[in-house]
């Protein structure tokens, strides 16, 4: 466990040292305070337009952060020829994987809690109020999501040959998944049976991040809490999901003739 | 040569071009220059954009609840659900306005079916995602309709021809917000750039007639709105006769306070005369009653 724990530390630390947090964090804080200082009509209370904007830019930045982070632990550590006095100390591979999920997801944590306390005061500050739950609950649901961007990234780092290409091809699976999540079944109803049948088995098969997304929605207007059984059950469909990626990273990893060319 | 000198040269040269040109480069842009950077920017495009923004309004006064792309089919049709208030019952007002709140309860359980989209969840994967989303109706109440105030602006920005964007947002400000002079500084914005809206004199005429309590300015404003409904809608294959019934009514309303009342059941005959009420017993039994007011000849 401790092993885990070092590589996960050394993600961490990458994430301070590098400038992406920082960057997609001031462009965050500029673009809501911006936003906040808009009059429209001379009414002061206005708030939902800016939780929304100040939300969906946690969104975006925290995907960018946990692709980006996940994207290139892998192929630096093959680059860097790193991953040979690594692998050569007694470290198994899948240690090397937990601990760079683990370090990723913590790494998407802790950007996470900055972002939410940022939110946090400039909406409570317009707003009057600090539902301090749903706040926690929205932050948790996002950062469990995040868990499966991770697992899926990492994934993708084992299978694709550069960096670049798994992070593009990623996030359109996430896009896809966000945007037809939910409707891919309605959409599969009106077509010919093998597309029917196709469309239907990745509806079933892939992982339901929008209903993570519909979180935040929640939060901007102001819907009141989801039931706290129905997070437990969502942080472990996730906790499977994560589970099943990291496995068939293993899977692959195992096996995989590590070379630098 | 003195440097100098050319530099002095060369600047009174480009100013002189500057001032003598500058007058013809403005004609080539067709009068342009005057626009809005948005439209500059955007071109027609804006309109694509002002809709979009527009709907974004509706998705917050409904408070999130609002059929995807994939419930197209369930989308509401037009702005008038965005101006109804709940039941709320005006003090003094309940005999006059009662074929109103019969159109507005017609209205609004149309509005209802329109948004009955979440049909029963198909799998299991789809009923547990309805516990995180947003699955009741409600309109925005208590002073929250301000929501959808930043929308409404930049929709009017964007497209200052789409005309529900000033009336629904000079709805909520007048009659919610008590903002009545934001409310006619926009309208006024949008008669401008819409000279011929009868839903804006309407407007700017119930703002007139319930804020500032001038009767003689709002009879004017509803006046000029049904010379322009007059001009425009006769002649559509499906006039917009909810206007029209609003205009009327509002106009024998304010007779009716005035005393007038033989004009007051002048404006509700044509009501009913041009089929615009959904409810003409009402306005019927309304005119018995101005007709039992009236002092005999």
């Amino acid at each position: 466990m401790n092993t885990i724990f070092a590589l996960a530390g050394i993600v961490i630390k990458e994430l301070y040292r590098r400038k992406d947090f920082y960057v997609l964090f001031v462009i965050t804080a500029v673009i809501t305070l911006i936003m906040a200082s808009v009059n429209v009509f001379q009414e002061g209370k206005i708030v939902r337009y800016l939780k929304d904007i100040c939300l969906l830019l946690i969104w975006i930045s925290s995907l960018a952060i946990a692709i980006g982070t996940a994207a290139r632990q892998i192929p630096a550590e093959r680059e860097s020829r790193t991953i040979f006095p690594l692998l050569a100390k007694p470290v198994s591979r899948w240690q090397v994987i937990v601990g760079k999920f683990l370090g990723c997801w913590l790494a998407c944590g802790i950007a996470l809690v900055v972002f939410y306390l940022f939110f946090g005061v400039v909406s409570g500050a317009k707003e009057g109020s600090w539902p301090i739950l749903q706040y926690f609950q929205a932050f948790w649901l996002q950062w469990a999501m995040l868990g499966v961007v991770v697992a899926m990234v990492l994934l993708g780092s084992v299978l694709f040959s550069a960096p670049s290409a798994n992070a593009t091809i990623c996030l359109v699976a996430l896009t896809g998944i966000f945007v037809l999540g939910s409707h891919l079944h309605k959409l599969a109803g009106t077509q010919p049976a093998p597309l029917a049948i196709l469309l239907s088995v990745i509806y079933f098969l892939m992982p339901h991040l929008e209903w993570f997304y519909a979180a935040r929605e929640r939060l901007v207007f102001e819907q009141g809490l989801i039931g706290w059984g129905d997070c437990g059950l969502a942080t472990l469909y996730v906790a499977a999901y994560v589970g099943l990626f990291l496995f068939l990273t293993w899977l692959i990893f195992r096996r995989k003739i590590l070379t630098t060319g | 040569m003195n440097p100098w000198l050319i530099l002095t040269f060369l600047v009174t040269l480009v100013f002189t071009f500057s001032t003598w040109l500058q007058p013809r480069a403005a004609k080539w842009s067709g009068g342009r220059e005057s626009d809005h950077l948005m439209q500059v920017l955007l071109g027609d495009g804006r309109k694509i954009l002002a809709n979009h923004v527009f709907v974004q309004a509706d998705v917050y006064f409904h408070s999130g609840y609002y059929p995807s792309v994939f419930d197209q089919a369930y989308t509401p049709t037009n702005s008038s659900h965005m101006t109804e208030p709940g039941h709320e019952e005006e003090p003094g007002h309940a005999d006059g306005v009662d074929n109103q709140h019969e159109t507005a309860e017609n209205h609004e359980s149309d509005h209802e079916k329109e948004m009955s989209f979440l049909k029963e969840p198909k799998d299991w994967i789809e009923a547990f995602g309805r516990r995180f989303m947003i699955t009741e109706h409600k309109h925005l109440e208590a002073g929250k309709e301000r929501e959808m105030l930043p929308f409404l602006k930049l929709s009017a920005e964007l497209d200052p021809q789409r005309i529900d964007t000033y009336t629904v947002a000079a709805y909520w400000l007048s009659r919610t917000l008590g903002k009545t002079d934001q409310a006619e500084e926009f309208l006024r914005e949008g008669l401008k750039a819409n000279p011929r809206s009868y839903e804006i004199l309407f407007e700017l005429g119930r703002i007139s007639y319930e804020n500032r309590k001038d009767t003689a300015r709002a009879r004017n404003l509803w006046s000029a709105a049904l010379d322009r409904w007059n001009e425009q809608e006769p002649q559509k294959e499906h006039p917009n006769l909810f206007a029209l019934d609003q205009i009327l009514v509002h106009l024998a309303r304010l007779e009716e306070k005035q005393g007038n009342y033989a004009q007051a059941i002048h404006w509700l005959e044509e009501a009913i005369a041009k089929d615009a009420t959904p409810s003409p017993d009402a306005l019927r039994k309304q005119i018995e009653e101005l007709k039992a007011k009236m002092p005999p000849k």
